[in-house]
């Protein structure tokens, strides 16, 4: 057993530095999440490289998502929810109370399970971030920013002489790619992924993969995915959620050829309950 | 040997299948080798033949071996445990198959020697045999019963193989000195005694992937050579 699972079983920590050769982004300690009387997190600890992928894996109601929502203060917007323990991005303290939750979400973007497009035009789709958080002086500027996110995407070859139809008429894989590329024009540090490709078919899905495979040159990328093979093609480290435990984390190769523990034996070899 | 079974069952199903024909080769791979050694000692001519015959079974299992094990990846993705066990199957498959060759190879050789009783080294070709014949039980049951311990101990034997052949070739070459008429029987016994001793690596070779598929990791040391003999260093 190694150091990442001996602890108590609650608590992982892992020098994912020493796998990746990256140093920490995000440095989460003891992080605990209670909703209401009923706890979800139990004392999560982990450090997630830059400019990597992270993938976390584990059953439906294992914790993982909560705490990926951790990572952008999205559990804030839950009046029942409390959040305890300690994360750092940067050895910025994110909880600090006096760090302004919308800066913060400017710095880690967040690409949801179902392609959530305005119903506004592709163009405004990109432009709205930059828009909100005055990131621009001039339309030659947004038009710039507009054009790179897009090409980052890889989705400008597609759409760049239709800017102006609605985003809502293009494919779902489209649409999530929009959605990505909405995600960078505001120039995130972190892309937070939850279920980025379970609602797309196999093609969008490879053409997804490929965009995170890229983006990590720029960007740290956390994801969640109940897809395993997902996982195992698309991150560098994979953390195994279980009843709100990190019960393994470490690099995705070990993982799953050879992970440490039988609980993540038996969930990636299909053993589970 | 997996601890639990998979939630999809015609999944473990079809891992027992892999498993049933490796166990089967190696059931043949044993008899080949014992048949083999009978043949050259007590120059049993019919069962030479036998051997030589049977080996196309032990082919047609590595194959069958072959494609289930192709479509368990392309069907299951297997993963972690999974993933090492179908990747030593088609390993194990593969030296099992070449046990099976080289046992065949001194069934042939067995029928070259006119006078069985007269096969330098017979006693010594006989201790080697069936020690290499036990190293082959050994890592099968090792394989059947997910035993890494057992198939660590058929790991380390490898190097008192290696010393019985090199002690065998010695002897072989003082024989063919002392008397030229033993140049090709001795020519041939060579050959056997290599086969044999290859048989043997192929045994520790299955040693290792047993280990690799139950620990997850090889032995942990460097595996030790015999001593070797001028002109008679290990090849492989």
């Amino acid at each position: 057993m190694n150091e990442a699972t001996s602890h108590a079983g609650s608590v992982s920590v892992q020098h994912a530095h020493d796998v990746t050769g990256m140093p920490t982004k995000v440095h989460a300690r003891e992080v605990t999440v209670h909703y209401g009387e009923k706890q979800a997190l139990f004392g999560v600890s982990m450090d997630i490289p830059a400019n990597s992928v992270t993938a976390f894996i584990g059953p439906s109601g294992c914790g993982k998502s909560t705490f990926l929502r951790c990572i952008n203060r999205m559990n804030d917007t839950i009046d029942i929810c409390s959040v305890g323990g300690r994360i750092t991005i940067d050895e910025q303290d994110i909880y600090d109370p006096s760090l302004d939750v919308v800066q913060l979400r400017a710095r880690v973007g967040m690409v949801f399970q179902k392609p959530n497009p305005f119903p506004k035009s592709i163009y405004d789709n990109i432009a709205y971030g930059p828009r909100i958080h005055g990131l621009v002086r001039s339309k030659s500027d947004l038009d710039g920013i507009v054009e790179s996110s897009l090409k980052r995407a890889g989705l400008w070859k597609e759409v760049s002489d239709r800017l102006s139809e609605p985003a809502t008429g293009m494919s779902g894989g489209q649409q999530q790619r929009l959605c990505i590329a909405r995600a960078i024009a505001v120039s995130p540090e972190i892309i937070l992924m939850d279920e980025p490709c379970s609602a797309l078919d196999p093609i969008s899905t490879a053409h997804i993969e490929e965009l995170i495979d890229e983006l990590r040159e720029n960007f740290t990328i956390i994801i969640v995915t109940h897809n395993l093979q997902q996982a195992a093609r698309v991150s560098q480290m994979t953390g195994f959620f279980h009843l709100g435990k990190l019960i393994e984390y470490a690099d995705t190769g070990d993982v799953f050829q050879n992970p440490q523990h039988s609980m993540t034996e038996d969930y990636i070899t299909g053993r589970f309950g | 040997m997996a601890p639990t079974q998979h939630t999809v069952r015609s999944y473990d199903t079809e891992l027992e299948q892999i498993d049933r024909h490796i166990l089967a080769m190696g059931g043949l791979v044993e008899a080949q080798l014992r048949g083999a050694m009978e043949a050259l000692v007590e120059g049993d001519r019919e069962m030479a033949q036998r051997v030589i015959e049977s080996d196309t079974r032990i082919d047609e299992h590595e194959r069958e071996v072959d494609e289930l094990v192709t479509r368990v990846i392309a069907l299951r993705q297997p993963m972690a445990e999974d993933l090492r066990r179908v990747k030593t199957g088609l390993k194990v498959a593969a030296n099992l198959e070449r046990m099976g060759d080289l046992a065949a190879n001194i069934a042939k050789r067995s029928l070259v020697i006119d006078t069985p009783h007269q096969v330098p080294q017979r006693e010594a070709l006989r201790r080697l045999g069936n020690a290499v014949y036990g190293m082959t039980t050994d890592v099968l049951n090792a394989y059947r019963d997910g035993d890494a311990a057992l198939a660590q101990r058929v790991w380390r034997q490898d190097e008192s193989i290696d010393e019985m052949y090199n002690a065998i070739f010695l002897a072989i070459l003082a024989d063919m000195i002392a008397d030229p008429r033993v140049i090709s029987p001795g020519t041939h016994i060579h050959f056997v005694a290599k086969n044999i001793e290859r048989i043997g690596d192929h045994a520790t070779n299955i040693a290792e992937m047993v280990t690799y598929m139950i620990l997850g990791s090889l032995p942990e040391r460097e595996r030790p050579k015999g001593s070797s003999v001028q002109g008679a260093e290990e090849q492989s």
